[in-house]
């Protein structure tokens, strides 16, 4: 039956029939691996998963890296991403088993029964092509509309994505229009074909939270006006909270737990899942400020493109002794030209960063050796940031020899500590950046800037690319060594709840400009100025219909990026 | 248009100038430090010494030398290539029908050879690492790695000799009609497909390789688009910049490089003319050669870098 309805073709088959939209049994997914040096070996990446979606609703699939959301929500395609082979189970769409559909069968409803929507809508437009080419392109192919039906079509929903200028920006290319409404012309043209499922992957994770707020919101217009059911990808259980009715917990390629969103959020009943919900509350107590910090930025201004493009305006920040400053704004807010300017990356135009009450040299090339090891850095992308030729020991050794001469025995034997410290044990002495985690390699760099006894290590979005749990570790063990080794922290983040767990104090930056500067408590305490105000009540909260009132209670709108 | 781009393109004609100019003045001095003295390799070694004086004073070579460079530059500028001292013809007028011939043969060459190139290049991709990819990469790789004057003899062993389908000898003059013209050029510009036609075909089929790891392409692949499709309309477009570079490199040698083939297939072009006065030491006519031939690469690369930009939509259409 299931192949006398795949061969049906243009006609939608199973419509007339249950509710049941999507009916996934036993998924069972595999791909091959080449470990080097060794023989190839098959990883299992889903093991027995099944699901089943009725029509017009929205599933969420949430999990760390790794749980394999995108893999299960592909297969909803009979897609496999990179070698990714699907080796067992079914897929029922439409009351048919698409895993039997064959090539033809298969393109026929990509595009058409199902369509998808990718984390970085940036990449995944075709930039030689107009927008609006490429939004009622499968539409086209499938034959379900004429040209100008199409493009009415198209229009309509870009006005009901809220973007600008509807009628005129699909003549746009890829590139002249911004990250979050890209994201938004993707939900778009995902929606022209008028499909009866959408895949959502990741769909607002790499945009700023003042802007993730406004695409958020337009999807779930767009699904509860259109009728469309949807699988809803993504790491944040409170972006899933606000549009799945159902959630569904995955890890390491298993089904975790299953269950309405209330329940999963309210009474999780395993314990990954209330590891899950319960995540980023740490408790940190603010310090005082001491009596005078060691660090002062005093009216600096900085400018990239030879005084062109300002990007810092007269921004002053003090750091005391053992204390974090987290620095806190959404991208292109200026948070890592400070941490530049601050190292003589970027030297300032004007204004002064005073270190134990005298001035630094405003270039890097000027300063002594003394005055780099004091501030160090850890960056966003920890695999980048470390040579991979180079083991952890000697990546961790290089600043024990280089400021300080310790070299031999005594350097093993300090490598070793430093190990110990970031909890990872001299097991990994020898082992290669690319055989560590994505927690582990972060947790090396920050071996490695502690290696140099700074006064003051640079924080620069370094658990933005990290799952939450991982995330968490690295922030308690960052406020562990803290303790220990009496270091402050400039912390660079746009993510607000992380801010609430480390900082002491807190600077909020918008267009270049400090915006609100001050203890932790004091920031975070009412009454806010606008963009303050917007930033927190942007970040989601892990709670049904916090969206309709975040959107509602809002007093500035977002730029809109 | 817009101006960043008609900035970018000026830029880079200007930068062609000053290059060709530079060349100009490397192929003036090379032929300069050459041994030997012209007025005496015209009269020979029995010439008398008030006969080489007259005749240096009568060539100007008793000038210094950056005012002949001079005056032989603003010849050229005006056509006139001066005479060349083996025939005492003018080279000008010499190298224009030879210049045509070649470009006659270049252009017949290059009309079957890029086409063909591509589509065999974006079907190796369509069949990457299969049966089809290996055979078109092997029969491409195999056709380059002989040697052109092996491929010559063999075209002309095989259509000339042996079915007499076409002739053996190229020879062309003004008056030959097209279709005949057309007929001689057949077997040298076959020679030359074969010789170019790997080099663009492997060069395309790793460009939109390249591009195929693309996050757009599994959008275009999750749109229910045929793989051929896909690779046609959305890997191509965005591989143009270095599809054209190559393909003008490989223009720029079927102008420059032909000297085998010409030989062999007895061709009127540029490179047997060439040939023949190398082996006379005719110095005004190696000068001019050479420059023309510089000035054909030069354009041509410009040619590729003005693609290469104008292919690019972010510069085609700024923010």
């Amino acid at each position: 039956m299931a192949d006398k309805q795949a061969k049906s073709g243009q006609a939608k088959p199973g419509q007339a029939s249950s509710g049941r939209l999507l009916d996934i049994r036993n998924l069972r997914i595999e791909a091959t691996v080449y470990p080097p040096g060794e023989a190839p070996k098959t990883i299992t990446l889903v093991h027995d998963v099944s699901l089943t979606l009725e029509k017009g609703k929205v599933l969420g699939l949430i999990g760390e890296s790794g749980a394999g959301k995108s893999t299960i929500g592909l297969s909803s395609m009979a897609y496999g991403r990179g070698g990714v082979r699907i080796t067992g189970g079914e897929v029922v769409l439409n009351g048919r088993d698409i895993l039997k559909a064959g090539p033809k069968g298969v393109r026929a409803l990509r595009g058409r029964e199902v369509c998808y929507v990718a984390q970085s809508a940036a990449a995944a437009f075709n930039p030689a092509h107009k927008l609006i080419d490429q939004v009622v392109e499968a539409t086209l192919l499938h034959g379900t509309a004429s040209r100008a039906e199409a493009e009415k079509r198209a229009i309509a929903l870009f006005k009901k994505l809220s973007l600008p200028n509807p009628e005129t920006i699909g003549e746009r290319y890829p590139h002249q229009v911004s990250g979050g409404q890209l994201q938004r012309v993707m939900t778009a043209m995902a929606l022209c074909s008028e499909p009866d499922l959408i895949v959502f992957d990741e769909p607002t994770t790499a945009l700023d939270v003042t802007t993730q707020i406004d695409v958020l919101a337009a999807i779930k217009d767009a699904i509860r006006d259109t009728h469309v059911a949807a699988l809803y990808i993504t790491h944040d259980l409170a972006v899933v909270a606000q549009v799945s009715d159902e959630i569904m917990v995955l890890r390491h390629g298993r089904l975790v737990e299953w269950g309405g969103t209330r329940q999963i959020i309210k009474e999780p009943r395993q314990e990954y899942t209330n590891a899950l919900v319960s995540v980023h509350e740490i408790e940190h107590r603010e310090q005082q400020p001491g009596t005078t910090p060691f660090l002062s930025v005093k009216n600096v201004t900085a400018a990239y493109g030879g005084g062109h493009v300002k990007v810092l305006k007269n921004v002053s920040v003090d750091i005391y002794p053992g204390q974090t400053l987290a620095v806190v704004g959404e991208s292109g807010s200026g948070k890592s030209t400070l941490a530049r300017a601050i190292t003589g990356l970027l030297p300032p135009e004007e204004g002064t960063v005073t270190f134990d009450g005298r001035p630094l040299a405003n270039r890097l090339a000027d300063r002594p050796k003394e005055d780099l090891r004091q501030l160090q850095m850890i960056y966003q992308m920890a695999d980048v940031a470390m040579n991979p030729r180079q083991t952890v020991g000697t990546i961790i050794g290089r600043p024990l020899e280089f400021y300080f001469g310790i070299k031999g025995r005594e350097r093993d034997k300090r490598v070793a500590e430093l190990l110990d410290e970031i909890e990872m044990g001299k097991g990994f002495v020898d082992r290669y950046p690319a055989e560590l985690s994505g927690g582990q390699k972060q947790r090396v760099c920050i071996a490695r800037s502690l290696a140099a006894k700074p006064k003051l290590i640079i924080c620069d979005e370094v658990t933005s690319a990290l799952d939450p749990l991982v995330a968490n570790g690295i922030l308690k063990l960052l406020l562990n060594l803290q303790q220990v080794e009496k270091v402050a922290y400039l912390f660079i983040t746009h993510d607000l709840a992380t801010v609430k767990s480390i900082a002491d104090s807190i600077a909020v930056m918008y267009r270049g400009e400090v915006v609100r500067y001050g203890p932790k408590s004091k920031v975070l305490t009412p009454p806010f100025d606008a963009y303050t105000d917007l930033l927190l009540s942007s970040v989601p909260e892990m709670e049904i219909g916090w969206l309709e009132k975040a959107i509602k209670g809002r007093r500035m709108e977002s730029a809109g990026n | 248009m817009s101006s960043p781009i008609l900035r970018l393109i000026a830029q880079r004609i200007l930068l062609g100038i000053v290059l060709l100019l530079a060349v100009s003045v490397l192929i003036f001095a090379g032929t300069q430090i050459l041994p030997g003295d012209v007025a005496q390799a015209i009269l020979g070694q029995s010439a008398t010494p008030e006969a080489l004086a007259n005749l240096r004073e009568q060539l100007g070579l008793n000038d210094p030398a950056w005012l002949r460079y001079v005056h032989w530059l603003w010849g050229i500028l005006h056509g006139d290539f001066g005479t060349a001292q083996s025939s005492g013809l003018d080279i000008a007028s010499s190298i224009g029908t030879r210049l045509k011939n070649t470009l006659f043969l270049a252009a017949c060459a290059a009309i079957v050879a890029v086409p063909l190139a591509i589509i065999l290049g974006l079907i190796a991709v369509r069949y990457r690492n299969g049966f089809v990819d290996k055979l078109i990469s092997g029969l491409a790789l195999a056709s380059t790695s002989f040697p052109e004057f092996f491929i010559g003899y063999v075209l002309i062993f095989v259509f000339a000799v042996h079915w007499q389908i076409f002739p053996s000898i190229s020879t062309v003059d003004d008056s030959t009609p097209f279709l005949e013209r057309l007929q001689a050029v057949v077997l040298p510009a076959t020679a030359l497909t074969l010789v170019v036609l790997a080099h663009m075909m492997r060069m395309t089929r790793a460009a939109i390789l390249n591009v195929m790891q693309s996050a757009y392409i599994e959008t275009a692949e999750l749109k229910g688009l045929k793989a051929f499709d896909i690779i046609r309309k959305h890997a191509f477009p965005n591989a143009i910049a270095p599809v054209v570079n190559v393909v003008m490199l490989n223009l720029a040698y079927l102008i420059v490089g032909v000297v085998v083939v010409e030989v062999i297939f007895v061709y009127p072009g540029m490179g047997q003319y060439l040939v023949d006065h190398v082996a006379k030491r005719d110095v005004p006519v190696v000068q001019a050669v050479g420059l023309i031939f510089a000035a054909v690469y030069i354009t041509l690369n410009i040619v590729a870098d003005i693609g290469a930009i104008v292919a690019n939509p972010r510069l085609r259409h700024p923010k």
